[in-house]
């Protein structure tokens, strides 16, 4: 009889720790996947979940960044653990023709396919700089233009559109304009940006990016138009079929 | 005492090599890169990395097999005793636990707990897609701590230190770590061993009292063969308490390697 009590204890004394020890870490790792903490990941890390799943959390790109951008993170960071980020308002990323943060990564947590010939850094995307035109003194009609200037893709990632100022009359406003899908999000805008809390920041590509799915034809694109050739008619009836959901239905 | 103090002097001049980040080591415990050129990776975080990312790439792999072949091989559970970090909070622990007496709490985990603990941060880093135990190792936070200068790591440190010291003997290393599980598993037929003379034992048991993982120090007093155990950190902590001169370092003992294990 012992026996098998003893055998009990120890079966449920095991089980029970073995399923304390499983949900305690699947939920310290759900915690850590969470989407709201923001950091803005090393050239090559695109794909965040990609990333998390390649970096061992060495470090190396940090050590060879020679800006001393990239930190890793400790445990009072948003970012996981152990993995590399920067905050581009303390130091952005500056872009290097070489990339030595990629060059670094053992695990290609780092995307060699950056390094390529002709690559250049053009097809780096660490995220994407967005103004906020309540802060930004430009949209005030006050002459600054310093994140355009210091961009490094000028006239590309950020453009600046002319606007009449009716306040004065005889003014332009000149609004800095970010071109989404230009943009590497180096942030050396949001490192120069001279009010108080920078009115342009760079945010992870997926907090900013929405997604238009395949429901939407450009019907001015003959190559888009295509696509509906063969559609037939729309059987939904608009007067009774609630219209949020009529156009939304089969998505 | 020389153990001791080379064990410090190694544990310390790895952790300022990586903090001085020279052309001789860079990086940390996870992945580094000896003179500029050599890789070298944690096989385990290696291992749950691929097991992750369904990916290999040859720099970390080649420096896993280093490490690996430099553990598994020659040196056996020596990242434990030698190397990690970790190692100097539970021994301070451990040393205040012995002076103070403190055996109040007796967690009674079971000794092979690290090794399901293994399994699951193998199966947990496959279904989660990320390296598990990486994202949560404090071995990770402490080195990375200690290399990097910040200080947040301090709180983990002071954890490490109070479960050993007050929730029970040794829990940190030989009950839970799965890293030193994992090298547990590869280490049986490193070459270097502790090698016992039970004709010079006198059955004091000093080594037994200090020893991180008395289990492999079954033949005490027993039998004259030496530690083949794979969990054996080869501290060298019963050489230097052993007033008798019975036990040593030995290499090349490799007919005690694959003997059975019999108690005669």
């Amino acid at each position: 009889m012992m026996q098998r009590r003893a055998f009990l204890q120890t079966a449920l004394k095991g089980a029970l720790l073995c399923g304390s020890g499983g949900a305690f870490l699947a939920a310290m790792l759900k915690a850590k996947h969470s989407k709201d903490s923001y950091a803005l990941r090393p050239p090559g890390a695109e794909d965040e979940e990609r990333f998390l799943s390649l970096c061992i959390r060495c470090g190396l790109c940090v050590k060879d960044c020679p800006y001393n951008t990239l930190k890793l993170a400790t445990l009072l960071d948003h970012a996981k653990v152990g993995t590399p980020f920067f905050e581009a308002r303390k130091v952005p990323c500056y872009l290097c023709p070489d990339i030595p943060c990629i060059k670094a990564c053992p695990t290609s947590a780092l995307d060699k396919k950056h390094l390529e010939k002709n690559q250049g850094v053009g097809s780096l995307k660490m995220g994407v700089a967005v103004v906020d035109p309540i802060s930004c003194v430009a949209f005030w009609g006050i002459r600054c233009d310093v994140c355009y200037r210091v961009c490094p893709l000028i006239d590309r990632a950020i453009k600046l559109e002319n606007k009449h100022n009716e306040r004065t009359g005889k003014h332009a406003y000149m609004l800095p304009m970010v071109q989404n899908d230009v943009c590497v999000g180096c942030g050396l805008c949001e490192r120069a940006c001279i009010t108080k809390e920078p009115a342009i920041r760079v945010l992870p590509v997926a907090f900013v990016s929405g997604k238009v799915g395949n429901h939407y034809v450009k019907g001015w694109d003959a190559k888009d138009q295509e696509r509906v050739k063969d559609a037939k008619p729309n059987t939904l009836n608009p007067k009774t079929d609630n219209p949020l959901d009529y156009l939304n239905k089969g998505l | 005492m020389r153990y001791l103090v080379l064990r410090r002097l190694m544990q310390c001049g790895i952790l300022a090599l990586f903090a001085a980040n020279t052309w001789i080591l860079k990086g940390n415990l996870s992945a580094s890169r000896l003179f500029n050129t050599i890789p070298l990776s944690d096989p385990f975080a290696a291992l749950q990395v691929f097991l992750a990312s369904l990916h290999v790439e040859i720099t970390a792999l080649l420096g896993a097999l280093l490490v690996l072949c430099v553990y598994g091989l020659f040196l056996g559970r020596a990242f434990c005793a030698w190397v990690c970090p970790v190692n100097m909070i539970v021994d301070f622990a451990a040393w205040v636990r012995r002076k103070l007496q403190f055996r109040g709490v007796h967690l009674g985990l079971p000794k092979n707990l690290r090794y399901i603990l293994l399994a699951l941060s193998l199966i947990l880093s496959f279904a989660l897609a990320t390296p598990a135990f990486e994202s949560v190792s404090f071995i990770g936070v402490v080195q990375r701590g200690i290399i990097l200068g910040t200080a947040s790591w301090l709180i983990v440190a002071l954890l490490l230190f109070c479960v050993d010291a007050f929730l029970g003997d040794k829990i940190i290393c030989s009950k839970l770590c799965p890293l030193g599980a994992f090298y547990a598993l590869t280490s049986r037929y490193a070459l270097l061993k502790i090698k016992h003379d039970a004709m010079r034992c006198t059955k004091c048991e000093l080594c037994w009292e200090i020893c991180p993982e008395r289990q492999v120090l079954w033949m005490v007093g027993l039998k004259s063969v030496s530690v083949n155990s794979g969990e054996c950190t080869r501290c060298g902590r019963c050489i230097e308490v052993c007033e008798d001169d019975a036990l040593g370092f030995s290499i090349l003992d490799l007919k005690g390697s694959f003997k059975k294990k019999d108690l005669g």
